[in-house]
């Protein structure tokens, strides 16, 4: 690796010799991130697996409480969203800007339309009473404990719906930076990186649809 | 006569803002350096009114609620605000990227995060200290942890937020070694510090994360009753032992390893010896690490597990002695035939392998799961992990602390206050703490008020050792302050050692290299090269 | 090397086609998952399930994630994490599930009848510390200080 003098580019940060060691660096740190992102779901599955198989009749009866038409929905949301944020990354990487807004744009419309179909999904709910714990006055459920079901879905797809937020939250920061005209396609680290991130939340998205919604 | 440089990281920007917005590697140690003393400074404190209240089988001076939360409170700050961050983020960011002859961290910006994440979540648990103290231990077991009515909340919420820091600290140091070694730096020309640090931050990244989706789930169920943990709503305690422990157990890693790593460094440096078995000691580090993971259970043996899990456990758990047996060997070979300089650094060395080899070899009796039943919840555990976390951990830390301290500073502290010091802290500790192996053995439960009259003769001359200990750690004090405005400047290698961070000035220079240095040689060729020391003899 | 070359990241501008082509299969794949969820294939439904989720979840890892053309090490770094995370499921269950390998009555979650759980539920506000919460079937180690 040579010790390039010659034309620093800003973005480029001292300590790095040059702007490739400066990306990889960055790449790796968020790989390592997204693993503690992956264990610290982790704890949650855990928790879910082991519930499930003390109680798999409960589970089973309470999944039937579940609305599977928005829950597919949710997830053809989710998916079709981490498509347009991979098509922005590519946009920015062929130095096409403005259709990087736009990806961006439609993935964060889409997380908002995710998020509204949760939010119809908790507050009906709330409304009937199946939540977690010694909340839960619901009785349409047969078995033992089925407010156990109702944590474990509360807590999964609550912390999912957290991460949801805070990627809506670095998707318009993105937003307002690309207008800025801070990427392009020597440097847009942080497009990737939210990338990356947001394919995360899908990918466990799609771990939590058939555990909740579809227990045979 | 050595020279202190004009200008160095110290002095290079001027103003407490300079320092409370710094991103440099150095700074940030710095940092971490009195915060975490701080800290352990009022984690010892506790534990000194502890064994003076334990001086006598009835109650002294506090009454058994203060006891209770003082003991956790003890272990609590001792664990999440002292010992975990101890030398990753105090030795670790100072030395780690001189090491590896890079100018910083690879996210300076993220280094300084984890310091404030630090304080705040130390803000926490000082809130709780206040508001009451919690009186859980410091492992929150539930059902207590959500029955009891003491300020668990803001002491959990406090542990969870340290538990940011130190994934974050742990990142760094992963993104670091893997991308910002020098030319020629290859892995097997690191330096051991840097391997085990390099393990350490494994675990940090895999288990903290756990350890933090626990913690919440325990505020959670605290605060709006969701009875996963409750027994009475179908949930269960154990579980939350499980989840607990499969941090809390790596965790002991996170705290060990880092004392492992520079023992590895001080013993070849002041042995002036090529390690014994490079790859081993670099690979049992990771070892470790990866052991670490399989066998939290051994923690949980009288807790109603199932047996079979039980036995598991304590199969897995005898694996965790291979690695370390290795290191160990390692060391002692490394010793032999070498030529030892009785320095301050290396009397703490030496302390390390004999306190650190009774605290690992009680470590499988209690493994054991038989012997565990009858020892379990006793005295014996309290010594057994006090060998290893203050005689481990710990006793390394000061030794890493005295080694690194002239490169710190630019100035050598009393080496003869250092070796007495050193003396006191490790007679001390003896005294403290053997005598609980005999107390425990004999069946003195942990974590108790009040006892029964026969074993007093054990606690009084415990407490008496604990005395000792403390002059010790005055006296190191008193001269280790005393050298930064008095010490004699220290050259840039007072030890004669070889790795990057000698060859740089004392203090090092605001960004540690002019160029990137070319690694040419390993970081122990002590047989081929031959470096001065540059210390002065008083 | 020069920051103007950027040969290291060429390569990953992936056709417009495969990302269409992949998302896709990723809808078809839920599609699927929904439609086998109707049929019942006794113990196997845990199983089909988790199969369809896992190669979806390949896909956007592999495509999307990029781990098919970066660094192989991103790709050791996400898989053992799931080790770990696996290793985390299994060895809890050799808990959970074996509890009555030797007693009958130790199986399930600890039983609300435990005598140590009332007895420190009507305990629980006089603030004494149970030396370690150990949950017994049949005794009560509720030892307070004497």
């Amino acid at each position: 690796m040579s010790h390039s003098q010659e034309g620093h580019p800003k973005f480029l940060q001292h300590h790095f010799s040059d702007v490739e060691q400066q990306r990889e660096s960055a790449k790796l740190g968020m790989w390592v991130f997204l693993v503690t992102e992956i264990l610290l779901f982790g704890g949650l599955f855990v928790f879910y697996a082991i519930y499930r198989a003390w109680y798999p009749d409960m589970f089973h009866n309470a999944h039937l409480a579940l609305d599977v038409a928005m829950g597919t929905t949710n997830t053809i949301v989710l998916i079709t969203s981490s498509v347009t944020i991979a098509l922005g990354i590519r946009s920015i990487q062929l130095d096409r800007q403005k259709d990087t807004i736009w990806y961006l744009f439609a993935t964060l419309l889409l997380a908002g339309t995710f998020m509204v179909i949760k939010y119809f999904e908790y507050m009906h709910k709330i409304h009937l009473g199946q939540l977690p714990g010694e909340w839960y006055h619901f009785d349409g459920i047969e078995g033992n404990n089925p407010h156990v079901f109702f944590s474990a879905y509360f807590l999964m797809t609550g912390l999912h719906g957290i991460h949801v937020l805070i990627g809506m939250g670095l998707i318009t920061w993105l937003i307002f930076r690309t207008k800025a005209g801070h990427f392009s396609s020597k440097y847009y680290t942080h497009i990737e990186m939210t990338g990356l991130y947001w394919h995360l939340v899908d990918l466990i998205w799609i771990f939590l649809f058939p555990l909740f919604y579809l227990i045979g | 006569m050595n020279k202190i440089p004009e200008t160095h990281y110290l002095n290079a920007k001027k103003g407490i803002w300079s320092w409370l917005t710094t991103v440099d590697h150095k700074r940030i140690g710095i940092l971490y350096l009195f915060s975490v003393m701080f800290f352990f400074f009022v984690g010892g404190m506790f534990a000194l009114m502890l064994r003076l209240e334990l001086l006598t089988p009835t109650e002294m001076y506090i009454d058994s609620d203060t006891y209770n939360q003082m003991f956790t409170l003890h272990g609590a700050i001792m664990i999440f605000l002292f010992i975990i961050p101890a030398i990753p983020a105090i030795l670790g960011n100072f030395v780690l990227p001189i090491m590896i002859g890079a100018k910083d961290v690879a996210f300076p910006r993220l280094n300084l995060l984890s310091w404030y994440i630090y304080i705040v979540g130390a803000l926490f648990a000082v809130f709780s200290l206040v508001s009451g103290g919690a009186d859980t231990g410091w492992t929150f077991y539930t059902p207590y942890s959500t029955t009891t009515s003491t300020a668990v909340i803001s002491i959990v919420l406090g542990a969870f937020i340290l538990g940011f820091s130190s994934i974050f600290t742990g990142l760094n140091f992963i993104v670091t070694v893997h991308k910002l070694r020098s030319p020629g730096m290859t892995w097997f020309k690191m330096p051991l510090f840097v391997w085990g640090m390099y393990a350490t931050a494994l675990i940090q990244v895999l288990a903290t994360p756990v350890l933090g989706i626990t913690l919440v789930l325990l505020i959670i169920e605290r605060l709006i009753g969701i009875g996963i943990f409750d027994p009475a709503m179908g949930g269960d305690p154990v579980l939350f032992q499980h989840f607990f422990w499969f941090y809390s157990h790596p965790a002991v890693y996170i705290m060990i390893l880092p004392g492992m790593a520079i023992i590895s460094e001080l013993i070849t440096a002041h042995s002036h010896k090529k390690i014994f078995g490079y790859k081993a000691v670099a690979y049992s580090s990771l070892g470790i690490a990866f052991a670490s993971f399989i066998v939290w259970g051994h923690h949980m043996f009288t807790s109603g597990q199932s047996e079979l899990a039980a036995m598991i456990f304590s199969f897995l758990t005898f694996f965790v002695a291979i690695p370390s047996g290795v290191k160990v060997f390692n060391w002692v070979a490394t010793l032999y035939k070498s030529s030892i300089s009785f320095s301050t650094p290396m009397l703490y060395t030496l302390s390390f392998l004999f306190l650190f080899s009774i605290g690992g070899l009680t470590g499988i009796f209690l493994g054991a799961l038989p012997v565990d039943i009858h020892l379990h919840d006793t005295y014996f555990i309290v010594a057994h992990f006090h060998y290893v976390m203050v005689g481990g951990t710990v006793i390394a830390f000061l030794g890493g602390l005295h080694h690194w301290w002239p490169k710190m500073w630019g100035r050598m502290y009393n080496e003869t206050l250092g070796k007495i010091s050193c003396l006191l802290i490790f007679v001390g500790f003896n005294m403290t703490f053997f005598t609980q192996f005999i107390m425990g053995s004999q069946g003195m439960p942990r974590r108790y008020h009040l006892y029964v009259d026969a074993y007093r003769p054990f606690h009084a001359f415990s407490t008496y050792g604990s005395w000792v200990m403390a002059a010790g750690f005055f006296l190191m004090a008193y001269y280790l302050i005393h050298s930064l405005f008095k010490g004699k400047p220290a050259g840039n290698n007072p030890w004669g050692a070889l790795t990057h961070e000698w060859s740089i000035t004392s203090p090092p220079p605001e960004h540690n290299f002019e160029e990137i240095p070319i690694t040419e040689h390993g970081p122990y060729d002590y047989d081929k090269i031959v470096a001065k020391s540059t210390l002065v003899e008083n | 090397m020069s920051e103007h070359t950027n040969t290291g990241h060429k390569e990953h501008i992936l056709p417009l086609s495969l990302y269409l082509g992949i998302g896709s299969m990723l809808l078809v794949l839920t599609a699927v998952t929904v439609w086998v969820s109707f049929f019942d294939f006794g113990e196997f439904n845990l199983v089909v399930a988790m199969i369809i989720a896992a190669s979806k979840a390949s896909l956007v890892a592999l495509f999307f994630m990029h781990l098919k053309y970066d660094n192989k090490l991103y790709a050791i770094i996400f898989v053992s994490s799931l080790l770990f995370l696996a290793v985390f499921i299994i060895i809890t269950m050799f808990d959970t599930l074996r509890r009555d390998d030797v007693y009958i009555e130790k199986s399930g979650p600890i039983q609300k009848q435990s005598l140590m759980y009332d007895s420190l539920k009507t305990h629980s506000d006089s603030t004494t510390v149970v030396d370690s919460l150990q949950v017994k079937e049949d005794t009560t180690t509720v030892d307070l200080n004497k």
